[in-house]
Order: C-alpha cells, then structure tokens, then sequence
C-alpha cells in the first residue's frame, strides 16, 4: 500500500512545516508526534499514516537514520547474522506512507502547549504524542559504572555500536580468558536476553577461545526460560559457565573499569570483558515529560494512554502496563492497539477493542531454537496475560531448528511490520 | 501395489523423459500428506491454499485457472518455467531457491528418493485424464472439521485488518515466506478450517493455538475475509 502524500524530510523542511502550522491546524488535519522509531514507534507510525489514508499528519521523531534492531543483536555476538542485516532505514516510511521521518532527538515536551521540542530547536505540535523511547541506565545501579565506561565495559543492551563493540572486546579476549557480565534486576528490556547472550558468547568462545570462561553476577533468583538455557548451556558448554546468584553475593557486586575488575561479594575477579548490564528505567524523554512514576510511565492497557495525560501514549520498554514483558514483540503490539485507538479519537474511525500478543524466541546453539510466549488483554487495571506457553526441555532437534527457522521468519515479519 | 503396475503400464508405454521416473508411489502417497494441507491431486481437486496438482507434469508454471499465484511464481511463469520432472524435483527440494518468493511455505524434501517417490507418486495424475483414477480427491484440504454454520459465517473484512495485526507480526502482508508461512490469498473456508484446526488442538503449533484460541468464530471469519483478498 503506497500513498503519495508530501513528504517532509530534515529540519529545514520541518521549520517550513512549522511556519504554517497554524494553518494545518485550522483545516483541521490532526497531528500525531511519534518519539523513537523502534519496534513501538515505527510500527505506530506507520499503522497510523497506512490506516488514515493521509487524514492525519504523522511525524516519527528518531536521532538515528539506520536503526539496529536490539533483537537478534545476540545472534550477532554467535557469528548467526552480520550487523548490516539488522540495520534498517526510515526511507520506506517517508516515501510510501507519507510519515515526516525527523532525525534529531527530542529534548523537551510541553504538556500544556501540545509541543515536542527538538534538539536542533525546532518545535513539533501535536494533537496526540505518542512516546516509544525504550530504555535508560538508572545511574549508580552498579557502583564503579556510569555511561562514561560503556566503552570498557559495554552494555551493548542498545543495538548498533555498543553490540560490535562486545563483539570486538569477545574476539580479542586471551585464550582462557574470562567474559563477565552483569545482569540485570528486574523489569528490564528482552528477559531472556541476557541468557541468549551467553549462549552466543560461549558458541563463539568454544570456536575461538575454548578453554575461556564465562562468568555471571546476576541479582535474580531465577530468570525466562531458566530451564531450557540451563539444559542447553549443559549439553553445548558444559564447564564454561558460571553464574552467582543473589545467595552467593550475585546482587552485591561493583566494577572497575580501569583495572577491568569485577567484584562479587567483595570477591575481585580479573576479567577481560566486562558486560555490565544496569538497571533499567524508562527512556529519558518520558521523565522530561512528567509522566514517569518511579522508572517506568503507566498507562491505561485499552489505548496505551498515560495515565497523567490522556493525550499523551508511551509503547514498549518505558510504559509500565503490567503483564507483558519488555520486548519489541509486545511494542509492536502496543503499538497496533494504540493506532487504532489514536486514529478513532482523531478521525473518528472504528475503534476495535485491545489485544495484545508476544512471543520471544532466543537461541541456545546453532538450530537450538527455544521460545515462550502469552496472549494477554485489557483490563481496567493494567494488560493481563490470558494464556501463555514455553518450549520443553528435552525437544526434539527437529523442532528446534524449526524454532529457528521460525524465528528468522518472525525477524523478517516483524521489520516489515514495522519498517514498510 | 497395483500402483507399482500400473506404473510400469505407464513407462513402457510412454518413453519420455518420464520414463526415469523410479520411485516409490506407495511411499510417495504418504509422504504427500505433507502436501494436502494446500494442495489437492485426484479427481474433482480444486485450488485450495495451493493450485491443484493434476497435469503438473508438463503444465507451465501459474497455469492452474482462477488460482492466485505469488508475484514470483508469475515471475517464474512468464520466464517460461515449465514442470518437468527435473524442475519439480528442484522446486520440492527446496522451493524458495527455484522460485524466491513463491507463497508455498514448505522447507522441501533433503533426500532425493523422497522426492522420487513423492513425484511417482504425483506422475499418475498427469499426462491423460485416464490416469485419473476413479476415487474421491485424495486431500480435501480440510484436515478439520468444522461445523456448517460456522463455515457460513461472512467475515467483516475491516474487522479482520484491525485483528490482522496480530498476525503481521509474524506472517508478513506480502505474503513472502521464510521460516513463517504465507497466509495472505488463501480461500476464506481454507482459512477458517486451518484456525479452527489450531483452536481446537489438532494442529500442533503452540503459538498459532494461542492465538486462534481466543479468536470468536466471527474473528476467525473476519480475518479469513481480508486475507482472502489482501493485495
């Protein structure tokens, strides 16, 4: 489905747009602002402009021009997938959907006027502002590491540099030489995802460095898919890893990374990678715009409104909406659900009731493919699970490359869902 | 066993490239199990989720009438792609590299004797309506089933784009297939079955019972009408 529609593209023709705007708004054509072109963001995006058929003005505010999904970012780590077949551009989106595809960040939201400003100063009015931000680093969540250190000691829990940045630090490790990482307490972004990791950092260890260890401080007494990654770590890797729980001081840790240490429970461990993964709370400009309560912004599950500013929406990782995991499945989700909703109050158009689905696939060893997943729905109080289901120990290899195979397959819908 | 013989009637007297072909028919019946899901072979077989299978044998490609190829089966076609039995052969062992972007969602058949046996199998409904034999279409593309009036239900198409979104997430809108099959131009009744199937257990797949699970009758109805006709 291809419209031809004006298409604004740069801050030059942005402040054009603006110059007029009051104009735009007197002939009634309602805006919708979007912040954070990742799963949430792109797909609200592009199910509003598809959907509305250009009666709606749709403007995706996004700092980068390629964006590389978090997702499959571990396959990355395994040697499964090359960074270019992550990366995605907005082109799609500008030319045939018509949506005004802004790259810059956002600094600042004006509740009471309607406006989003931008770091390149221009001003975006909005009749709906829709925030799809994802995640930050709650600061001091791990004493010894700020932002300042995620050169030494990578997150890489945004997609893009920080991911070939661990990747470089991983081949470059000494043969017998130890990969640290430190989990993170719940919620936080993709649960399964840091045990993903670890599966692909030791497949790609047990090619190129077999006698290395791996080595994890994790403040969770249990974690997703526990079972079926503690089956596989045995079967493939067996030796190689080591996780301490919270009994063991797996809470009670702190790094330096200048003399690349990690200390567990006053215990110092000489590490040659160190991927700290902190505390997580919702992405910055939820918090600039007010509507954040502790780290996370509630919102009402029937049309993901924030529960301070009816017209204000957040997706994703930074909403708090209760049951579902953080995962850009469930943003994709949200964000269909919230499309509806946003095209109904603006133009009138159906609005159908919510539901709401995730599934996340992660993958152990090559053609290991697991997965779990839960249907959930709106309740007055927040998204409540319905049902729910998760991959078994002891699987047949054949289902399991099937997984695989299945989660390749959801790769390329998804981006198509989200990306046109 | 009168399979086998009536194959050998069927070599001797033809002589063609054909001729080679050796397999198992017997086996080849079973392993087309795989197959009627979407495809039907046999007298009366109609297009279903995939075109009929009679006369594949020296058929062009996208030749089935009233079926709704893939744009790369339609590319393929007008390449000139005509089913012989080394194409066909290609095209089951793995479908996609033949024809990328061909809707069928089947990852193929490794093992050369299965496909052997399987085009054996498929060789007796082709080259004269003669060889036709005189039995009920082997595979109803139903492997459900579902109660008449529920099949009746005329779905809401705009209903079934809003819920539709649910399965974009996986099942992409083009109707490309890799790893997650195409679901986009299939006969609404085929639809309907299929999910039913699911809901009531019978398909095994655990995210496609969770997800037809709670769909309504009418859901089930509304997405069959707008993928049935999705451009």
């Amino acid at each position: 489905m291809t419209y031809n529609r004006r298409t604004f593209l740069g801050s030059a023709a942005l402040t054009a747009g603006l110059l007029a705007a009051p104009m735009v708004r007197a002939q009634g054509k309602p805006r919708v602002v979007v912040i954070g072109g990742g799963a949430g963001g792109a797909t609200a995006a592009r199910y509003i402009a598809k959907d509305s058929e250009g009666a709606i003005d749709v403007t995706l505010v996004e700092p980068t021009r390629t964006y590389y999904t978090c997702f499959f970012s571990n396959l990355y780590l395994g040697g499964y997938r090359d960074m270019q077949s992550l990366g995605h551009s907005y082109g799609t989106l500008a030319a045939d959907y018509g949506i005004n595809v802004v790259h810059d960040w956002a600094v600042g939201v004006d509740r009471d006027a309607k406006t989003v400003t931008l770091a390149g100063g221009a001003s975006l009015p909005y009749d709906r502002l829709i925030l799809s931000p994802g995640i930050d680093f709650i600061d001091g969540a791990v004493e010894g590491w700020d932002l300042s250190s995620q050169n030494a000691m990578p997150h890489a829990y945004k997609g893009g540099s920080q991911t070939e940045l661990l990747k470089a630090q991983i081949m470059a490790m000494p043969q017998g030489g130890t990969y640290a990482m430190v989990a993170p307490p719940n919620p936080y972004r993709c649960p399964p995802g840091p045990y993903e990791r670890i599966s692909m950092v030791a497949h790609t260890l047990k090619e190129v460095n077999p006698t290395a260890k791996i080595l994890i401080a994790d403040p969770k007494e249990k974690f997703s898919k526990q079972g079926l990654f503690e089956e596989g770590w045995n079967d493939h890797y067996a030796g190689m890893i080591e996780r301490v729980g919270p009994d063991f001081g797996g809470a009670d840790v702190s790094v330096d990374p200048t003399a690349m240490t990690l200390s567990i429970d006053g215990d110092v461990n000489n590490v040659d990678v160190c991927n700290v993964i902190p505390a997580m709370k919702a992405g910055r400009i939820a918090e600039i715009a007010g509507i954040t309560e502790g780290n996370w912004a509630p919102v009402n599950a029937a049309d993901m409104s924030s529960k301070m500013d009816a017209n204000i929406h957040v997706l994703g990782d930074a909403a708090a909406q209760g049951d579902m995991p953080k995962s850009g499945f469930s943003a994709n989700s949200q964000a269909k659900v919230c499309a509806n909703a946003v095209r109904g109050a603006l133009t009138g158009s159906t609005v159908f009731p919510a539901r709401f689905a995730n599934t996340c696939w992660s993958l152990i060893n090559t053609e290991d493919g697991v997965k779990v997943g839960a249907t959930y729905e709106a309740t007055e109080e927040k998204i409540a699970k319905v049902d729910g289901f998760i991959s078994q120990t002891g699987e047949s290899d054949d289902l399991r490359a099937a997984t695989y195979q299945e989660s390749v397959g959801w790769y390329d819908g998804i981006v198509a869902d989200m990306f046109g | 066993m009168w399979q086998r013989v009536f194959l050998m009637v069927l070599l001797c007297a033809a002589g063609t490239s054909w001729a080679e072909v050796g397999g198992d028919a017997e086996n080849g019946e079973a392993l087309f199990r795989q197959c009627r899901g979407c495809h039907q072979v046999g007298e009366g077989a109609r297009d279903r989720i995939g075109p009929h299978l009679n006369n594949i044998f020296d058929r062009p490609a996208g030749a089935a009438e009233d079926y709704r190829y893939s744009e790369g089966m339609q590319r393929a076609a007008s390449g000139g792609l005509i089913w012989t039995y080394d194409t066909l052969d290609d095209f089951i062992e793995n479908p996609r590299r033949l024809v990328s972007k061909t809707r069928m969602s089947f990852r193929g058949f490794d093992d050369q004797k299965d496909r052997d046996d399987l085009l054996a199998y498929l060789r007796q409904f082709s080259a004269s309506p003669g060889n036709i034999p005189e039995a009920a279409p082997t595979a109803a593309a139903v492997d459900h089933e579902v109660a008449p009036e529920v099949l009746a239900i005329i779905g809401d198409p705009a209903y079934g784009e809003y819920l539709s979104g649910e399965c974009t997430s996986c099942h992409q809108a083009s109707g490309a297939t890799d790893g997650i099959p195409a679901i986009t131009n299939w006969p609404a009744e085929d639809f309907v079955v299929v999910m039913h199937a699911y809901k009531d257990g019978v398909r095994a797949h655990p995210v496609m019972q969770m997800m037809a699970g709670r769909l309504s009758n009418e859901e089930i109805a509304a997405l069959a009408a707008y993928f049935e006709n999705i451009e």
